[in-house]
């Protein structure tokens, strides 16, 4: 067995990959770096990321799975997912394989059928970011949102709120995986910021703006109010929302 | 902005709009050009769930709920002795956009109730949405109700800053309306309704010739037949359904399980049950139509005019047609895929794919997340499927009806049912 860590980016998973190819390495296992699972008697190489061999594979994969098959690959790469590198590699080598049918519709192969399962997943959870993130106006008028997602699908979010909110300043920040996107007016960049969590759950706190408050209990009354007592559901409530995203939720919320 | 003042208005006018079902964002497709505020996404997003299970995605209120009408089934009919309230303009707009900027909503459900006469009131409506399109540049989500007598001019104005019109029926018959609401004329009703139907269309050709022609209502319109209030049968329910989806390419119908609101005689008591296996079993129908390739006088008969409440009404089709199974997976077309109980329209168009590739077997078809525990009665695999034999039974519902209860039973459940047997107490 040969175990390849990799630096934890696309990149370097699909330079892995290359060199499995390049080198010949018999039963070939991709590991994260930082992940403990060494195995006692494998040949270990460590990965250098080369995005010219990186490049390589993806335009291998573009012509051989077209646009939505290399989508479905990356969204299954940031389930972030233990032991998702193998089945990720196990459906490249199988299309280049089968050079000429689309394997990817093929869900009666196991590879096949969980990297399709993991995209859903992580598109139910981008959906679910995209629906369920709260902002809050700062007292400089910057709209900010924190969240914490299964996931990390920070980066496939940019666009829905980019394209939603572009007269207005935001910033929405991963608390787990401490970095996040800072929309200025005309472009997005990555930021890194050190943040006081606690202090951020606190309502009164004076970064707030003025109004804010006031937006908030506006809107967890509407909430109260739009619901059918006599249609009380809570099992299909609970089932549409689940406990784990109320911490984001304004109505949600204690006052 | 007096914020208490607003949350008085807020509660009560919110809580006139509930009864309305239609909550959907689907079908816009505006697009935030030139650095306004928001864009429509065209599936539709739910931004949060109400604690009844039914999804807010737009900000539903009332403009006001003061109104002349005298309609049993509403909670604002003039004769109910309740709190009234009104909105201005600028409070619509100003909590509009307040609540799409922290991304609480996709948009604004305005509704009224009618005071003074329909265009006076259908006016304020469309008014409310001129102003977020033209003054704040906003490209979210406006659905807003079609006030019944409205004149055309005032329709042809809502639609250019509308995403969706909607009126509604209510009470599916036009005899159930003359008892329930007297002083509502149902030709009052159809009308505006025809009128965007058309528009809908000349829009279409036109849209053909100039690229540039305005939108008119996007996401189409749609309509909402309260269930439970008077004594229509399914039958009926769905043979108007059918009729509009046909004949004013609405986009949806909503069904609306009747919440009593009121101790009139004509209507269920207050505190009567919500007849919600009912409506969701008008949904299932609704669905099969729409996207199973059903007729509706395949779904139900004349001289059997209620969905079966113990079966969802594809399984209730297939019991009855018995003669169109098994359906064998390997060869069959989409349409007859489609029908079998327990495969919803993804997984049938996976198996389509897949069966290309290799011979499916019921682990396949569990893998791609067919009910195998209802389809396994009506299909044919590859492998073996020894529940076919089940497939000419007499008994076969109440097989059938025993799978899906055991799933739910707890296995020990027999110890406590002593206590709570009737005999026993007795």
């Amino acid at each position: 067995m040969t175990q390849l860590s990799y630096d934890n980016t696309f990149e370097g998973l699909l330079t892995a990959v290359f060199e499995i190819y390049e080198f010949k390495y018999l039963n070939p296992k991709i590991i994260k770096k930082d992940d403990q699972q060494q195995h006692l008697f494998a040949e270990k190489i460590e990965i250098i990321t080369d995005v010219s061999k990186s490049d390589r594979v993806m335009k291998k994969l573009q012509a051989q799975l077209g646009s939505d098959g290399v989508r479905c690959i990356i969204w299954a790469f940031l389930s972030e997912k233990t032991g998702v590198e193998d089945v990720i590699f196990d459906v490249i080598n199988y299309a280049v394989q089968n050079p000429t049918i689309n394997i990817m519709k093929n869900f009666s192969n196991d590879s096949v059928l969980q990297i399709s399962q993991l995209t859903k997943n992580v598109g139910r959870e981008k959906h679910r970011m995209e629906a369920f993130i709260r902002f809050e106006e700062l007292k400089d008028g910057i709209y900010f949102a924190k969240i914490d997602p299964d996931f990390d699908v920070l980066t496939l979010i940019i666009r829905h709120f980019k394209n939603r909110y572009q007269d207005q300043k935001w910033i929405i920040y991963d608390l787990r995986r401490k970095y996040g996107v800072y929309y200025d007016l005309n472009d997005v960049q990555i930021v890194m910021m050190d943040l006081d969590i606690k202090s951020l759950h606190d309502n009164n706190n004076q970064i707030f703006s003025d109004t804010e408050i006031n937006y908030q209990k506006l809107w967890w009354e509407y909430f109260d109010h739009t619901n059918i007592k006599e249609r009380k559901n809570t099992k299909l409530h609970v089932q549409h929302v689940p406990k784990r995203y109320w911490k984001y939720l304004t109505e949600k919320k204690m006052f | 902005m007096n914020f208490d003042k607003l949350k008085d208005k807020l509660e009560i006018l919110a809580d006139a709009a509930k009864y309305d079902v239609s909550c959907s964002s689907s079908g816009g497709n505006r697009k935030n050009t030139g650095k306004g505020l928001g864009d429509s996404s065209s599936t539709g997003i739910c931004h949060t769930y109400a604690e009844d299970g039914r999804c807010v995605s737009l900000l539903k209120i009332l403009l006001t709920n003061f109104c002349i009408y005298d309609c049993a089934y509403c909670v604002t009919r003039s004769s109910n002795d309740i709190q009234r309230a009104a909105f201005t303009v600028d409070e619509v707009v100003d909590l509009t956009i307040n609540f799409y900027r922290r991304n609480y909503i996709e948009g604004l459900f305005l509704s009224s109730g009618i005071f003074k006469n329909a265009d006076y009131t259908m006016e304020r409506l469309v008014r409310v949405a001129k102003k977020l399109r033209l003054e704040h540049n906003f490209n979210g989500y406006i659905h807003l109700k079609s006030i019944p007598g409205a004149s055309d001019e005032l329709m042809r104005e809502a639609g250019l800053y509308a995403d969706r019109l909607s009126m509604n029926l209510e009470i599916p018959t036009e005899s159930g309306l003359k008892l329930l609401a007297p002083d509502k004329n149902h030709q009052d009703m159809i009308k505006p309704m025809r009128f965007v139907k058309n528009e809908l269309i000349q829009y279409k050709e036109e849209k053909k010739k100039f690229k540039s022609t305005p939108k008119f209502a996007p996401a189409g319109q749609s309509t909402q037949v309260i269930v439970g209030a008077t004594q229509e049968n399914d039958f009926q329910i769905i043979q108007v359904a059918d009729h509009f989806y046909n004949n004013f390419n609405l986009k949806r119908v909503y069904y609306s399980g009747y919440v009593p609101v009121s101790n009139d005689a004509r209507l269920p008591a207050i505190g009567a049950q919500v007849p919600l296996v009912r409506e969701n079993r008008l949904y299932q129908a609704d669905w099969l139509m729409r996207f199973y390739g059903f007729k509706a006088n395949e779904i139900l008969e004349k001289n059997n005019p209620f969905l079966d409440l113990e079966v969802d009404p594809k399984m209730g089709w297939a019991l009855r047609n018995i003669t169109q199974f098994p359906v064998i997976i390997q060869h069959a077309p989409l349409e007859m895929i489609l029908r079998v109980p327990g495969i919803g329209v993804k997984s049938a168009h996976k198996i389509v794919y897949a069966r290309r590739f290799q011979n499916l077997t019921m682990e396949h078809l569990k893998k791609i997340g067919v009910s195998v525990n209802r389809a396994k009665y009506f299909i044919s695999v590859s492998n073996e499927n020894t529940h076919l034999k089940f497939l000419n039974a007499l008994n076969l519902k109440e097989i059938i009806l025993g799978d899906m209860k055991s799933k739910f039973e707890k296995p020990f459940d027999n110890q406590l049912s002593l206590l709570n047997d009737a005999t026993f107490l007795r």
